[in-house]
């Protein structure tokens, strides 16, 4: 008796808990992708208007508009003539392309005594590494400032690009996070075998450890690209001597009306380094998950 | 037996670690001894004068370095923190977004490659009395304010850019949400818990690792603002601050004024290295406990990993 009456409302409930159930599931779905579709609005938004502004004319830029009424492409042109973007670039090329090179030159080999050798102070030489890495640049400014002004140096980007010779404290201990994941047996095999630690290094860690090199340098040759403070401190008041970084914070002074052309000159400084990315997309993000993930 | 390669191993770590000792000398462990000498001097480039304690009495009296460090506290009660749980809630976003979520990904990462200059020198535009963003308000009715105009509102302005920026963090809290043992929400869903159950007591005690590690690097980051700062001041107030020019840092009225722009006004500005140097010991001395509190976490972590 009661099964005949609890089946037949049993099976009546069943499709409409399921029904219930996929509604609520295209809901969410709904719901989740609208929201990001929101936030991807929120953080395209700016880029979308710079750019707008930076097709705009002068007079058009200074009042209210969103779109502009004539596409002034000459803009970018104009950035050019009007001011040493080109020089700038040069200089920045020079400073983030040395830079990284001497920092891997330096870099890798301390890293790779840091993860793969063992002697005694390892661990004090690593946190060391850590400590000089979370310091401000800005405490130890003046007395490395007096060494380049007594070397002569000051007024060009040396100061910046030879000591990464000296290796760099965030590289190493990134490479460092990576080479540890490196099963020993590899290195031992190659001791075995009579390797060098220059051989092994060459042979066995550096092809290995590509993909961390690889976002090491990146992050580098960004970190050089867009840096602001050491150049501030060093180049001087000649503009050749200048980065972009430098520059376009100071283009709006010189253009004061015109935040078409300075738009536009903020968008040729963001442009390459959007287009690497696209290229090198997984490297990025890989690296930057190797950095945050130890914690 | 043991004892000699382990020996021989100890003098080739110290030959591959030699340029990096070399740089640590000369460009962190005599730069230091350096800035506590010259803290007790007067030094401007061209005449050093010791003056025993008269720098560190002066701390005292200089109204800007406690401006400066109260906006650096507004920095670390308001702006990390916000970054954090922006930066949480957008990976949260994340891994339940299932169509296009490569695309967002790239979206949401791509304004951290923005040059800090350039999306700083975007913002003050963005956000000028007339600029695009007050236009939109207009809209919706509402009369926006002089944002990098008014010291009301300047450090939310950089929060705002802090947060279009998040993209590092956001990357670090996906990969953290993503490993998350599936199992334990699971087991929660028998339970009976909720969304918002499961995100408390299984989502957040897992990641609490990473989400310490982001917050302590946040308040490390917050010490040292400098360029976001410096480059809102300049950019709004139109001045050109090469050597020499006359500018007042922290435009307007001092609200954007950190405690490393402030050294560096008084270093390479005003050449009052002895006193710069004092700012610099308060600088170090803060980050260190800073930077120690880091280091456990971090040292916790090496444990699980070991």
């Amino acid at each position: 008796m009661s099964t005949t009456l609890t089946a037949p409302r049993h099976t009546r409930a069943l499709p409409s808990t399921r029904v219930r159930a996929r509604r609520r599931r295209i809901l969410s779905w709904i719901a989740t992708h609208a929201l990001a579709v929101a936030v991807a609005v929120m953080f395209l938004g700016p880029l979308v208007l710079v750019a707008l502004t930076a097709l705009m004319s002068d007079e058009q830029a200074l009042t209210n508009n969103l779109w502009p009424e004539s596409w002034q492409w000459s803009n970018f042109a104009d950035v050019f003539a009007r001011s040493h973007l080109l020089g700038w670039t040069l200089n920045t090329l020079m400073y983030a392309g040395l830079g990284t090179l001497f920092m891997l030159v330096s870099s890798v080999p301390v890293a790779y005594a840091l993860a793969r050798l063992r002697f005694r102070g390892r661990r004090l030489a690593f946190l060391l590494v850590v400590t000089t890495m979370m310091l401000p640049p800005q405490v130890v400014a003046v007395p490395v400032y007096l060494i380049w002004a007594r070397a002569g140096l000051t007024d060009t980007l040396w100061p910046l690009i030879l000591p990464m010779l000296l290796g760099d404290a965030f590289s190493i201990f990134l490479l460092r996070q990576f080479l540890i994941t490196i099963p020993r047996e590899y290195t031992d095999a190659a001791r075995v075998d009579g390797c060098t630690d220059f051989r092994t290094l060459v042979r066995v860690i550096i092809p290995m450890a590509r993909p961390a090199i690889a976002a090491v340098a990146l992050f580098q040759f960004f970190y050089c690209w867009n840096d602001y403070y050491g150049p501030l401190l060093y180049t001087g008041i000649n503009q050749d001597n200048w980065t972009l970084s430098l520059g376009l914070a100071t283009f709006k002074a010189f253009h004061s009306v015109q935040w078409n052309l300075t738009m536009a000159a903020t968008l040729l400084v963001t442009a390459p380094v959007l287009i690497v990315f696209f290229f090198a997309q997984k490297v990025f993000i890989e690296g930057v998950t190797l950095t945050g993930v130890k914690g | 037996m043991s004892v000699r390669p382990k020996r021989r191993e100890g003098l080739r770590a110290l030959l591959w670690l030699s340029p990096w000792i070399a740089g640590f000398s000369i460009f962190f462990v005599y730069p230091l001894l350096s800035t506590v000498y010259f803290s007790f001097t007067r030094y401007d480039l061209f005449t050093l004068e010791f003056v025993g304690l008269d720098n560190w009495r002066y701390l005292l009296q200089d109204e800007r370095v406690w401006i400066s460090a109260g906006n650096t506290l507004w920095l670390v009660v308001f702006m990390v923190p916000a970054q954090v749980i922006f930066s949480l809630g957008v990976a949260q976003l994340l891994t339940k977004v299932k169509a296009g979520a490569g695309f967002f990904r790239t979206v949401f990462y791509l304004p951290t490659l923005v040059p800090m200059v350039a999306g700083t020198v975007a913002f003050v535009f963005l956000l000028n009395p007339v600029g695009p963003v007050n236009q939109l308000l207009s809209w919706a009715g509402i009369a926006g304010p002089d944002w990098f105009g008014d010291a009301a509102w300047s450090k939310p302005s950089l929060t705002t850019l802090a947060l279009w920026g998040c993209g590092n963090t956001m990357v670090i809290f996906l990969a953290a949400l993503l490993d998350v043992p599936k199992h334990l929400y699971e087991a929660a869903a028998i339970d009976g818990a909720g969304a918002w159950r499961q995100f408390r007591s299984v989502t957040l005690p897992t990641i609490s690792p990473v989400l310490m590690f982001s917050a302590v690097t946040g308040v490390i980051y917050a010490l040292q603002y400098f360029t976001q700062a410096m480059i809102a001041s300049r950019v709004a107030s139109g001045a050109t601050d090469s050597a020499g020019s006359v500018f007042t840092p922290g435009y307007p009225d001092q609200s954007l004024l950190t405690l490393p722009q402030w050294l560096f006004h008084v270093g390479f500005r005003d050449f009052s290295m002895g006193y710069a140097c004092v700012l610099a010991l308060l600088l170090f001395g803060t980050s260190m406990i800073f930077t120690l509190i880091l280091l456990r976490q971090f040292r916790k972590g090496e444990e699980v990993l070991s």
